[in-house]
């Protein structure tokens, strides 16, 4: 479990990350959603340690990362930036980090054939390609067994097959009961694989809420009706918490009621419908909606509202 | 944690936990050691250490062997070769140790890649994610390049001398191994080489670039010397000695010139010097962000 509590970062004038306060789940999978820039790196840096908070704090499994005896096997991280010297083999470079931990080699040659790459094992990592580039850092991720997994954009350069894999990977991870973290500025990706989600805008929280609720919300873009008889029909469908839009004559773009209870009243009064269309707001573009406030407006409200959900 | 209960329930196929049978996980834990052990992994597994390992005891071994066997009494009355150890005269340890400066670069240039090699490569984060207390690397660090300099810099330097004795056959300052301070010179030099290495660990963390680091071991080590001889006369007389590099060769030398420190009084004050960039750059790896 990793909670961050008032999280802070700021370099010199500039706030990176600001009172930032979530919490990641074991046995669920948390997406750690923003735009670029908007401090998703910098939270996970402070996360294992590698930056300090400029104030606030954040706990793994209870205590801050650098206290605990056996750091590899609470957390296992992917940070975005490269982080293997490309000198070294993938197997040299898993078993640099494996013998800190007294980790066998046994679990090396796991890792590296979980990750697929027991055929480049001896390459040195100079030569990987993005994509397995990405492969060898999942793997040492996993190397400690660990009871947190938290990848900064680990679908990054992989081909369709390994953004099956890492899917799938995380999926069972959390499933086995550990806590998922995984950073994306893709919505649409980050919403097959997560269950909870986690969205900053310029370091601060815009929303903590799950998958499914997202998606709900996302989808109240109202219901496009036409009609010949569009007057009659407004004048049928208003209601208190009703609003209505129209584009064109015959056009009304209707919130508040669904589907079905604008075709039953259309129905009850006669008048004829040639369309009827729930607009469904894709989750990009609700994603895009809520984080184009923060980029628009320096002190946009966060959503704590949601923090209920 | 309820969390290690769960996730012993794997499913059968993912081996994303250890091998079934191995309660491995139970035994992992960061120590001293065990980080020792990482670093000595991580430097011979990179082909840059091969290399330049191989080149500081090569120069060593050429220069020296070079240098005796060109040796002719006439040039040296002449001035002799520039060169630590020989006051005006030369010695046939003075010879052999003639390319110290060269393999002193060239260990201190090691050192740096060591540490900041991960800085310009980002395996510093994955070494400080497996390390977070950090201190342990430094000093792992120093531990594993420290000796590694020393014993094989010592064994060139002795290979210098031995390969250089038949040239000197003969000669009036000739020497056998056996002689007195013979092979305390030698070791003195591997001593003093290690420490270099050691320094240029400490300047890679203190700097976190390569270039720069290496900039300011070429600096302190070369220039700060002649660009200190610009002091007035009597200031010099009484800090040359205190130069790292001035205090190092007299951990190496023979016979101490009059206006150099003993073998054990440059040793403590060349070593001060790496302990000094040691602690700066402990304090710079805890402090500020990796």
């Amino acid at each position: 479990m990793i909670e961050a509590r008032e999280l802070t970062k700021r370099y010199g004038d500039k706030t990176v990350v600001d009172q930032l306060s979530f919490t990641v789940k074991a046995g669920e999978v948390t997406g750690f959603l923003g735009p670029n820039g908007a401090g998703k790196s910098t939270t996970m840096r402070m996360i294992i340690g590698l930056d300090s908070p400029t104030s606030g704090a954040v706990t793994v499994n209870g205590r801050a990362y650098a206290r605990h005896t056996a750091p590899l096997h609470e957390i296992g991280s992917l940070l975005e930036a490269r982080s293997v010297h490309p000198g070294r083999s993938a197997r040299s470079h898993l078993m640099a980090l494996a013998h800190t931990h007294g980790i066998a080699r046994r679990r090396v040659d796991e890792v590296i054939e979980l990750a697929g790459l027991t055929s480049v094992a001896g390459k040195r990592v100079g030569a990987f390609s993005l994509g397995m580039g990405q492969r060898l850092g999942i793997a040492a991720a996993l190397l400690g067994d660990p009871a947190i997994v938290m990848l900064d954009e680990p679908v990054n350069g992989l081909d369709p097959e390994g953004v099956l894999w890492v899917r799938n990977l995380l999926r069972s991870l959390a499933d086995e009961g550990r806590a998922v973290m995984l950073s994306s500025h893709l919505m649409s990706e980050t919403a097959l694989i997560a269950d909870h989600l986690v969205i900053i805008g310029r370091g601060r929280l815009l929303a903590d809420t799950t998958v499914e609720d997202f998606t709900r919300e996302a989808g109240g873009g109202g219901v496009k009706v036409a009609s010949t008889e569009a007057v009659r029909l407004r004048a049928l469908l208003a209601g208190p918490d009703v609003t209505l839009t129209s584009s064109s004559t015959e056009e009304l773009l209707v919130s508040g009621r669904d589907a079905r209870e604008i075709g039953a009243i259309a129905a009850q009064h006669g008048v004829p419908l040639y369309e009827l269309t729930p607009q469904s707001v894709s989750l990009e573009a609700a994603f895009m909606e809520l984080t184009r406030d923060v980029v628009e407006y320096q002190s946009a409200p966060a959503g704590t509202e949601r923090k209920a959900a | 944690m309820p969390t290690t209960a769960l996730r012993r329930s794997r499913r059968p196929g993912l081996s994303v936990a250890p091998a079934p049978g191995t309660d491995a996980s139970a035994g992992y834990k960061v120590t001293f050691v065990r980080v020792l052990r990482s670093e000595w992994a991580k430097f011979w597994s990179l082909r840059s250490s091969w290399i330049t390992l191989g080149v500081a005891v090569f120069l060593l071994v050429l220069f020296g062997a070079v240098a005796s066997y060109t040796y002719s009494p006439d040039a040296a009355a002449a001035g002799g070769p520039p060169g630590p150890g020989n006051g005006g005269d030369s010695d046939a340890v003075g010879l052999a140790l003639t390319g110290v400066t060269f393999a002193s670069l060239a260990v201190g240039v090691l050192g740096v890649l060591l540490s900041a090699g991960e800085y310009t490569t980002g395996m510093i984060r994955s070494t400080l994610a497996a390390v977070p207390r950090r201190l342990p690397v430094l000093f792992s660090k120093a531990a594993v390049i420290g000796p590694i300099a020393l014993v094989l810099t010592t064994v060139g330097a002795l290979a210098a001398f031995l390969l250089g004795s038949p040239g000197l056959d003969g000669e009036r300052i000739a020497l056998s191994p056996g002689d007195d301070g013979v092979l305390r010179s030698l070791a003195g030099a591997g001593v003093y080489l290690g420490l270099v290495a050691v320094f240029g660990v400490a300047l890679g963390v203190l700097l976190r670039s390569s270039a720069g680091a290496i900039a300011v071991l070429v600096g302190v080590l070369l220039i700060l010397p002649g660009l200190a001889s610009l002091l007035p006369d009597s200031w010099y007389d009484t800090l040359s000695p205190y130069f790292p590099s001035n205090a190092g060769s007299a951990v190496y030398a023979l016979h101490q010139s009059s206006d150099a420190l003993s073998p054990g009084a440059g040793l403590a004050v060349f070593a001060g010097w790496v302990a000094l960039a040691l602690a700066g750059a402990a304090y710079r790896l805890v402090r500020s962000d990796a």
